[in-house]
C-alpha cells in the first residue's frame, strides 16, 4: 500500500486521560497523607512537601530557607553527615531537596520493598536534623563558595539581577540560594531557630505514589512520625493564595547592563511583576504564554531563532505564586544582535497586546500544545507525586487535573488578548543584560529606555 | 526485569522494534541513524550535529517546519547527535501515531528536495550560538574539549567535539549536507522503536506502511579504530572566566559494554559520586581541600573515557588534590572495594534500572533503550543482561579494571584556571588546543 503524501494523516481523537484517585489519610498531629496508588512498577516516590520556602527567608537573611533545607542530610540521630547517605545508598534511593519560593520539597524515590526504612528515614532527615555546628559551618563555606562560582556564570548574574530589578527587597527579590554577604552571616542560630518555627509536621504534607497500600503507609508514617509527631502543635493555615494586585513597586522598567568584558553572548531578560497562582486568568496566561514563547512554535522563538537566528532558543514565562510572580523572556543571543532582541522581544509582546492579536489558529495550537497528550505529564510515580504536591501547595481542587484540558478549551482570543493587556505591558517592563559593555551598551541606549550599568551582586 | 519486545526487519533493512505498554493513551516513536560526528573528517567537524538540526526544518511533503503539526497534535518532541549516535522522537497521543511515523519517514526518505541555502545558513548560525551558550560563555564549557584533543590523535573520531570545530562550520556547505545524507541517512542504516498504546502487530504494520517503500540505501560499515594509547601522561591548562581553579584527569577506558566497562562504572560511584564516596570524604567533607569531586565511565563505541573532575578550595592546590586522588585510586587497585561499597553501589544500579521502566519515550525512556541495545550491539532485549554485568560484578574484578585502567595507564590532567593565573595549573602542563 502506497503511503498518500499528498497531506498528512488526520488526528484520531484521544482516549480521555483521568488523574488517578488520591486517598487521603493523616497521622494524630503529624502531616497530612495523600497517596496514589499505581502498580505497575515496583517503585515507590515519597514527597514531603513543607509550605515555607525562599520567601520566608526575612530581611538580610536571603538564603536562610535553602540553607536550612541543604543542612537536613547532614546527619540525623545516631546517623552522621556520611551516615545519612550510607543509608540511602543502601535503599537505592535518589534524594533531593528543593527550596522554591514558596515550598521546600524533600524527595526520596526508591523500591517499594524498601518504604519501611525510606520513610524512616526521611522522617529523620527532616524533622530530626542534627544541625551541628560543625557540620553548619562546613556546609556554607561550600555555599559560599558555590556563590562565587555562580557570579561567573552569565545565566545565574542575570537572574539575579532580574529578580531584584522586579521585587527590590521583596520576598521574591533574590535567589533561593542568597547572596553572598547574606550566607556568610547565616550560622547554626539561625538554621535552628528557622527549623524549629517552620519544619512542624502538622504543616507538612507526605505524598507518596507507587506501588504502595494507602492504609499500609499510613501506618508506617504514624511509626516513623510518631516522637515528631507528639510535638508542634496544630497545623498553621498559611493562608489562602492571593490574586493581590501587583505591588505599587512592581519592577524598575529599566535596562540594566552588567559587563561581562569580550563576553562571547549576551544574556538577557525582559520581564515584569505579573499574576499570582490564583489568578482567574491562568489557563488564559497559559494559553497566552505557549502561543508567545512558551514553546518551539511561539512568536519569539520563531523570530529570534528560526527567522534571525541569534539565539539557540528564546522562551518565555509566567512564574504564577502564591504571591504574584514574574513574567519574563530569556535568552542568550549572540553579542552584536543584544538591541535588536530586546527589541523584538518588546515588539512580539506589544503585538499580542492587539497590534497583532494571537490568531485563531494560534491559540488552537496553544490549546493542543497544553492539552492533549496531557497524559505523558503524569507517567511516573515521581510526576504523579509532583503534580499532587502542586495541588497542595497552591491548594487546588481534588479534580484540578480531569478539568484542566476543559478550562484551557475554555479560553478563547479576547480573554487572552485581554489578559495581554492587562499583565505584560512592555512600558513597565525591567531588561537585565549580561554582556559585553563596549559592545552592547550603545545599542541598547538606542532603544530609548536609557541604560544603568550596574554591578553583578550574587 | 525485561523490555518485552518484537523485532522485525523490513526489506529495506530497516529495524522495527515495538513494546505495548498500555497504561496511557500515549505512543512513544524512537528512531535512531547509527551515524554521529565519528563518522565526520577533520576539517568537516560538527556536521552530524547541524545535520540534526536541518531535520527539522521540513521535508518535501511537508516543507512547513516540523514542529507545527506535532504540537498541534500534542506531542513532545527532541533528538539529540552525539559522537556515535543520532536520535529522534516524538511522544504522540495515540490518535497522532501516524501523524508522527508519516512525518519520521518523509524527512527520512524525502528531506533533501525541501533543503534551501536559506534554511542552512539559519540553521548554522543558530548552531554557533549554541556552541557560543553551551561552550564558550560557560565556565569550564570547553574542558570537554581540550581534553578530546589531548586523548585522541587528529585523526582520531573522537578527537573533535560533537558541536564541532567553529572555522569547521563556518566552513561547512551545502553540498556536504546532500553527501551526508546520501551516505549515512536511509533505512539500511536505521532503526524504528515503538512503546506504549499499541499491539505489536499495528505497530509493525505501520512502520511498514510509513517506510517501507523508502530505497535501503548504502549498507554503513562500522568503524573499527582503537584508541592510540597516549605514550605518557599529558599535561596540558586553559583559562577560563572562572573563580576557582578545576582539575580533570582522563584515561582511555573500555568501550560501551566491553569487559570492564561496568566495573569502572562501578569503581567511579564509589570513587567519587556522592557523599558516601572515599573521594568526596577525603577532599570534601574531610580534608576539604576541594569544592566538590566526580567521577565517570563514559564509555563510547569505540572505546571510553574515565574521568575524575575536582574543583580546588580556596588557599588548596591542584597539586594537593592530585596526590590525594591518586593516592585513593592507588587504595582501591590494591586492595578493591569493601562488601559494604559493593551492596550500596548494586543497590543504587538495582534501582536506577527500574525506575528506566517507568516512561516509554523521551531520551532514556524504553523506546530510546531498545533502540540504544538493538543499534550497538543488535540486541534490543539486552536490559536484563545489561543489569547483570552489574550484579556479577565482583570486588576483584573492580580491583583489576582499575589497576588495568587508571592505575596501568598513563593519563591526560587538564588544568582550568581563572584568566592570568597559569601559576595555578598543574606544574609541567603545556598549552591545552581548544577549537
Amino acid at each position: 500500500m502506497t503511503v498518500d503524501r499528498s497531506r498528512l494523516p488526520a488526528l484520531v481523537e484521544d482516549r480521555a486521560f483521568r488523574f488517578p484517585s488520591v486517598t487521603r489519610a493523616t497521622v494524630p498531629g503529624g502531616p497530612a497523607l495523600r497517596v496514589v496508588e499505581q502498580h505497575d512498577l515496583p517503585v515507590l516516590a515519597l514527597l514531603l512537601v513543607l509550605p515555607v520556602g525562599a520567601a520566608d527567608d526575612g530581611p538580610g537573611r536571603s538564603g536562610l530557607a535553602a540553607f536550612t533545607a541543604d543542612l537536613l542530610d547532614e546527619g540525623t540521630g545516631e546517623l552522621s553527615a556520611i551516615g545519612v547517605h550510607e543509608a540511602l545508598a543502601r535503599i537505592g534511593a535518589q534524594f533531593d531537596v528543593d527550596t522554591g519560593y514558596d515550598a521546600t520539597v524533600v524527595t526520596l524515590v526508591t523500591l517499594a520493598k524498601h518504604r519501611a526504612r525510606a520513610l524512616s528515614l526521611l522522617a529523620d532527615i527532616v524533622f530530626r536534623p542534627r544541625l551541628a555546628l560543625e557540620d553548619v559551618e562546613r556546609v556554607r563555606t561550600l555555599r559560599v563558595n558555590r556563590l562565587r562560582q555562580l557570579a561567573a556564570v552569565p545565566a545565574a548574574v542575570a537572574d539575579v539581577a532580574f529578580a531584584r530589578e522586579l521585587f527590590g527587597a521583596g520576598p521574591y527579590g533574590h535567589l533561593a540560594i542568597g547572596t553572598t554577604a547574606s550566607v556568610e552571616a547565616l550560622g547554626e542560630p539561625e538554621a535552628r531557630q528557622f527549623h524549629a518555627r517552620h519544619y512542624r509536621p502538622a504543616d507538612a504534607t507526605l505524598v507518596a505514589a507507587g506501588d504502595v497500600d494507602p492504609a499500609e503507609l499510613a501506618t508506617l508514617a504514624a511509626e516513623a512520625l510518631g516522637a515528631v509527631a507528639m510535638r508542634g502543635g496544630p497545623a498553621r493555615d498559611p493562608g489562602a493564595a492571593s490574586d493581590e494586585a501587583r505591588a505599587a513597586s512592581g519592577g524598575t522598567a529599566r535596562v540594566v547592563l552588567i559587563d561581562r568584558p569580550s563576553a562571547a553572548q549576551s544574556e538577557v531578560r525582559v520581564g515584569s511583576v505579573a499574576a499570582a497562582r490564583a489568578t482567574a486568568d491562568y489557563h488564559a496566561l497559559l494559553v497566552l504564554n505557549a502561543a508567545l514563547g512558551g514553546q518551539f512554535v511561539s512568536r519569539i522563538n520563531l523570530n529570534l531563532r528560526e527567522r534571525r537566528g541569534v539565539t539557540y532558543g528564546a522562551r518565555s514565562g509566567f512564574e504564577m505564586r502564591r504571591r504574584p510572580g514574574p513574567f519574563v523572556v530569556q535568552a542568550s543571543v549572540q553579542t552584536s544582535a543584544t538591541a535588536e532582541a530586546v527589541h523584538e522581544v518588546l515588539d512580539e509582546i506589544r503585538g499580542v497586546r492587539g497590534d497583532r492579536p494571537l490568531t485563531s489558529d494560534e491559540i488552537a495550537m496553544a490549546q493542543a500544545t497544553l492539552t492533549r497528550g496531557y497524559a505523558r505529564s503524569f507517567e511516573t510515580a515521581e510526576q504523579l507525586a509532583r503534580a499532587v504536591a502542586q495541588q497542595v501547595v497552591y491548594g487546588l481542587a481534588d479534580d484540578y487535573y480531569d478539568r484542566f484540558p476543559e478550562a484551557v478549551r475554555a479560553v478563547d482570543g479576547e480573554a487572552v488578548t485581554a489578559a495581554a493587556r492587562h499583565w505584560i505591558d512592555p512600558a513597565c517592563m525591567s531588561v537585565v543584560v549580561v554582556g559585553d559593555r563596549e559592545a552592547v551598551a550603545a545599542p541598547l541606549e538606542a532603544l530609548g529606555k536609557g541604560v544603568d550599568v550596574v554591578s553583578a551582586e550574587v | 526485569m525485561e523490555i518485552a519486545f518484537t523485532r522485525a526487519t523490513l526489506d529495506n533493512g530497516l529495524d522495527v522494534i515495538v513494546h505495548e505498554d498500555r497504561d496511557l493513551p500515549i505512543v512513544a516513536v524512537s528512531v535512531w541513524y547509527h551515524v554521529g560526528s565519528k563518522n565526520e573528517q577533520p576539517g568537516r567537524t560538527g556536521f552530524a550535529h547541524l545535520f540534526e538540526h536541518l531535520m527539522f526544518e521540513g521535508s518535501a511533503h511537508h516543507d512547513h517546519g516540523y514542529f507545527p503539526p506535532l504540537q498541534e497534535a500534542g506531542a513532545s518532541l527532541n533528538g539529540s547527535t552525539n559522537a556515535d549516535r543520532t536520535n529522534y522522537w516524538e511522544v504522540v497521543p495515540t490518535g497522532a501515531l501516524d501523524r508522527a511515523l508519516w512525518l519520521e519517514s518523509d524527512r527520512m526518505g524525502f528531506l533533501l528536495p525541501a533543503l534551501t541555502e536559506r534554511k542552512f545558513a539559519t540553521q548554522r548560525a543558530v548552531v554557533l550560538n549554541e556552541r557560543r551558550q553551551n561552550y564558550e560563555n560557560r565556565p569550564y564549557g570547553l574542558a570537554g574539549i581540550a581534553l578530546a584533543a589531548a586523548l585522541y590523535p587528529p585523526d582520531h573520531p573522537y578527537h573533535w567535539p560533537t558541536i564541532g570545530q567553529i572555522a569547521d562550520l563556518h566552513a561547512a556547505r551545502l553540498d556536504d549536507v546532500q553527501a551526508f545524507f546520501a551516505r549515512y541517512y536511509h533505512p539500511a542504516n536505521a532503526s524504528v522503536a515503538l512503546a506504549g498504546d499499541i499491539t505489536v502487530e499495528d505497530g509493525i504494520e505501520l512502520v511498514r506502511r510509513y517506510f517501507g517503500d523508502l530505497p535501503a540505501g548504502p549498507v554503513v560499515p562500522r568503524l573499527g579504530v582503537a584508541a592510540p594509547p597516549l605514550s605518557g601522561e599529558r599535561r596540558v591548562w586553559f583559562a577560563d572566566t572562572v573563580e576557582f581553579p578545576r582539575l580533570y584527569l582522563a584515561w582511555h577506558s573500555p568501550a560501551m559494554f566491553a569487559p570492564g566497562d561496568a566495573e569502572l562504572d562501578l569503581a567511579a560511584d564509589l570513587l567519587a559520586n556522592g557523599k558516601t564516596s572515599r573521594l568526596y570524604r577525603r577532599l570534601v567533607f574531610e580534608q576539604r581541600l576541594a569544592l566538590d569531586v566526580s567521577a565517570y565511565q563514559s564509555s563510547r563505541e569505540l572505546s571510553g573515557v574515565f574521568q575524575v573532575v575536582a574543583t580546588s578550595a580556596p588557599g588548596h592546590t591542584l597539586a594537593e588534590i592530585d596526590d590525594v586522588i591518586r593516592e585513593t585510586i592507588g587504595g582501591v587497585g590494591r586492595e578493591g572495594p569493601t562488601v559494604e561499597e559493593l551492596d550500596r553501589g548494586l543497590a543504587q544500579v538495582e534501582a536506577q534500572f527500574v525506575l528506566r521502566l517507568q516512561t516509554v519515550g523521551g531520551f532514556s525512556g524504553k523506546s530510546d533503550q531498545l533502540n540504544a541495545y538493538n543499534t550497538f550491539l543488535g540486541e534490543p532485549g539486552y536490559f536484563g543482561r545489561d543489569l547483570a554485568r552489574y550484579r556479577d560484578a565482583t570486588p576483584e574484578g573492580i580491583r583489576a579494571s582499575v589497576t588495568g585502567t587508571l592505575i596501568a595507564r598513563p593519563r591526560v590532567a587538564l588544568s582550568v584556571v581563572p584568566r592570568g593565573r597559569v601559576d595555578l595549573a598543574l606544574p609541567g602542563s603545556e598549552t591545552a588546543v581548544v577549537s
